[in-house]
């Protein structure tokens, strides 16, 4: 019997048949995936990409929950159509700490990859309220319940979230775990108001950039202001002004 | 097929009930195209980046890069409209309406960045929201002359990214500035300087409480003050709502409209758009 007519035996045996299909799909996975976790020229490194701060995460978390990203994309394709509507492209290393990414693959609504600084607020509390108040031909679901859960860094596991991105290799420092529910504080209520240790300044050198206000206007700290932080920290972090992409990657 | 093909071709060797399986080879014609892809795979992963090396992949002989053609295709744009770019960037907005070409390409830019930036506020129609001013009317809060339109949109308003935003903050006048009473009369009076029937309040006593607290800003005459944003309470054309309820809120709270910056300041549009929104905005009607 010729070699070439040996696959009978593969073919007559289901144990050894599963096993050497895997074998084939793993090379072919292995061969494609692997070079990506070491090659150059996939790996970018650009400067002001950081951790998400512990407000901007919990916003991400209640993104998540929702499931803003059924109707949203995070990913501007390098198209000319897309980089003039939504803004530069987007780079790999902007969602490398998104445990899961959320680039989506459906747009019912607009992308959000650089929503950051585009709308104030108060325009994001209207619209999440109730979308069509401002854009009275979308079909965007109220929201408005996000302005009555309060929330407090212990209802959000937010120490417990960061633990768990460390994990799967985020790279919060030993203190940014340890001022985290005053991260979390700082940022949403830096007169300190609720929380009297309030130092902006702190989180700001923890977590340049990041913007610090009651950002849904309300005296209680809700998962309001937890969306609109996280929203208003899209795409914000590279200076697209200084940083010049390579266009061989 | 028939008896007599079994003779030239094999069988798979089992059988059931008498029925057996030929072993027919594949078409030619599938074969060929199976190798033919094969072949062209190899050529594709020559002509195009794929095969990882140790530091970067093959770059391919075709030099392809998506950045690369991304960037050819806006720069191939832009250099359709360099020359009228350029010019709108620098020109003179007062005198924009006499050069019909420059004119004509702001209008229409100007139209395609407002349905862009600018619908999700001000209404794809430009007719605003609660809150978002009407933008279609010749009721302006910082000015309707097309130069205070455009540092109106470049710097924007209230907000914290542009030191030279427009900013006035009216008092929340329910924080003890004023008891209820002054409250409900004072409502009751600016409904009233637009012709409005009051339920309640005192239009009177109103007016001296206008005077003592508001006119500052809004004027004696409550026609408001463009240099301080204070818009004009004598009209029919109300940001935050014409009830009593509405008026009342106005007051006790303090309203404070934002407005991003789109220039370098803020979302970063270049200085042709922000000419020709400024130019497409001051033609929609009420333009001064
Ligand atoms: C059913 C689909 C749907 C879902 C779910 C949805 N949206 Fe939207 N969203 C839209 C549509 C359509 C628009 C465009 C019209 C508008 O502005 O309302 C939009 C617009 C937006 C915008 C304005 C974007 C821009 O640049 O104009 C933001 C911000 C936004 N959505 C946030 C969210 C968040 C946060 C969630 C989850 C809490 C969410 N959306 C869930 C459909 C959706
Ligand atoms: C996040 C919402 C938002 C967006 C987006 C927005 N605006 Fe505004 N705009 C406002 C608000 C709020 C005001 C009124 C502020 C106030 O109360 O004085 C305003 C005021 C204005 C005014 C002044 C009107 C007057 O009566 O003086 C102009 C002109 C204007 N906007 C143009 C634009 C243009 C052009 C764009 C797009 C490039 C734009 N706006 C985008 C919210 C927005
Ligand atoms: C420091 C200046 C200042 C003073 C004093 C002031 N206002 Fe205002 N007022 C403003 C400004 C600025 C706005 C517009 C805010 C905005 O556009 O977000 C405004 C808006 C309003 C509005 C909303 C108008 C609309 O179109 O919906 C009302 C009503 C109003 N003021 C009434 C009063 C009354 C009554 C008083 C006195 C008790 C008063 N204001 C005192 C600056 C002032």
């Amino acid at each position: 019997m010729a070699l070439i007519d040996k696959h009978v035996i593969l073919e007559k045996n289901v144990t050894l048949l599963l096993i050497f299909s895997l074998l084939v799909v793993s090379v072919g996975g292995i061969v494609q995936i692997a070079p990506l976790f070491y090659l150059e020229n996939t790996i970018e490194d650009v400067e002001g990409v950081r951790p998400y701060s512990p407000l901007e995460l919990t916003g991400r978390n209640i993104y998540i929950r929702e499931g803003c990203y059924v109707c949203h994309s995070q990913m501007i394709r390098p198209m000319r159509d897309e980089v003039e509507r939504y803004g530069h492209y987007s780079l790999a290393a902007e969602s490398m700490y998104d445990h899961p990414f959320q680039w989506g693959s459906k747009r019912t609504g607009p992308d959000l990859a650089r929503v950051g600084g585009r709308y104030s607020d108060e325009w994001h509390v209207d619209h999440m309220m109730d979308p069509q108040s401002v854009v009275p031909e979308s079909v965007m679901p109220k929201y408005a319940f996000l302005m009555n859960r309060v929330i407090s860094p212990d209802s959000t596991f937010v120490e417990d979230t960061m633990a768990t991105n460390r994990f799967v290799g985020v790279p919060y420092t030993d203190e940014q775990m340890e001022m985290a529910v005053a991260d979390f504080w700082s940022q949403v209520d830096p007169n300190g108001n609720i929380f009297a240790d309030a130092d902006p300044d702190a989180l700001l050198e923890r977590y340049p950039g990041a913007q610090t206000r009651n950002f849904d206007g309300q005296p209680e700290v809700t998962e309001m202001d937890a969306i609109i932080a996280y929203l208003q920290v899209l795409g914000t972090m590279v200076d697209f002004s200084t940083f010049e992409p390579v266009a061989s990657r | 097929m028939s008896k007599d093909d079994k003779n030239k071709v094999n069988t798979t060797g089992h059988e059931w009930d008498g029925i057996e399986e030929y072993n027919n080879p594949l078409p030619r014609w599938w074969v060929w195209i199976f190798y033919a892809t094969i072949i062209w795979g190899i050529g594709y992963t020559i002509a195009y980046p794929a095969w990882p090396l140790v530091k970067g992949a093959t770059p391919g002989l075709l030099g392809f890069s998506t950045r690369a053609n991304v960037q050819a295709e806006i720069e191939r744009f832009e250099d359709m409209n360099s020359e009228v770019k350029a010019q709108l960037a620098s020109a003179d907005l007062t005198t924009l309406a006499d050069n019909e070409e420059i004119y004509s390409y702001a209008i229409q830019s100007g139209r395609a960045t407002f349905a862009t930036f600018c619908s999700q506020c001000h209404g794809s129609g430009a007719a605003g929201a609660k809150g978002y001013p009407n933008l279609l009317d010749n009721d302006w809060i910082w000015g309707g002359d097309i130069e205070e339109i455009a540092y109106t949109i470049r710097h924007g308003i209230r907000n914290e990214d542009d030191f030279d935003a427009r900013y006035s903050e009216m008092p929340a006048f329910g924080d003890d500035y004023l008891s209820d009473e002054e409250i409900t009369n004072v409502v009751a009076y600016v409904r009233s300087l637009s012709g409005l029937e009051n339920e309640q309040g005192d239009v009177t006593a109103g007016e001296v409480v206008f005077l003592d607290n508001c006119a500052a800003c809004h004027l004696e005459d409550g026609t408001g003050d463009r240099l301080q944003g204070a818009p004009n309470l004598t009209d029919a054309i109300w940001l935050y709502g014409s009830s009593f309820q509405e008026v009342e809120h106005s007051v006790r709270v303090g309203p404070f409209g934002v407005m991003p910056a789109w220039g370098a300041e803020g979302v970063g549009l270049d200085e042709s758009q922000i000419n020709g929104v400024a130019a497409y905005v001051h033609q929609l009607g009420g333009g001064e």
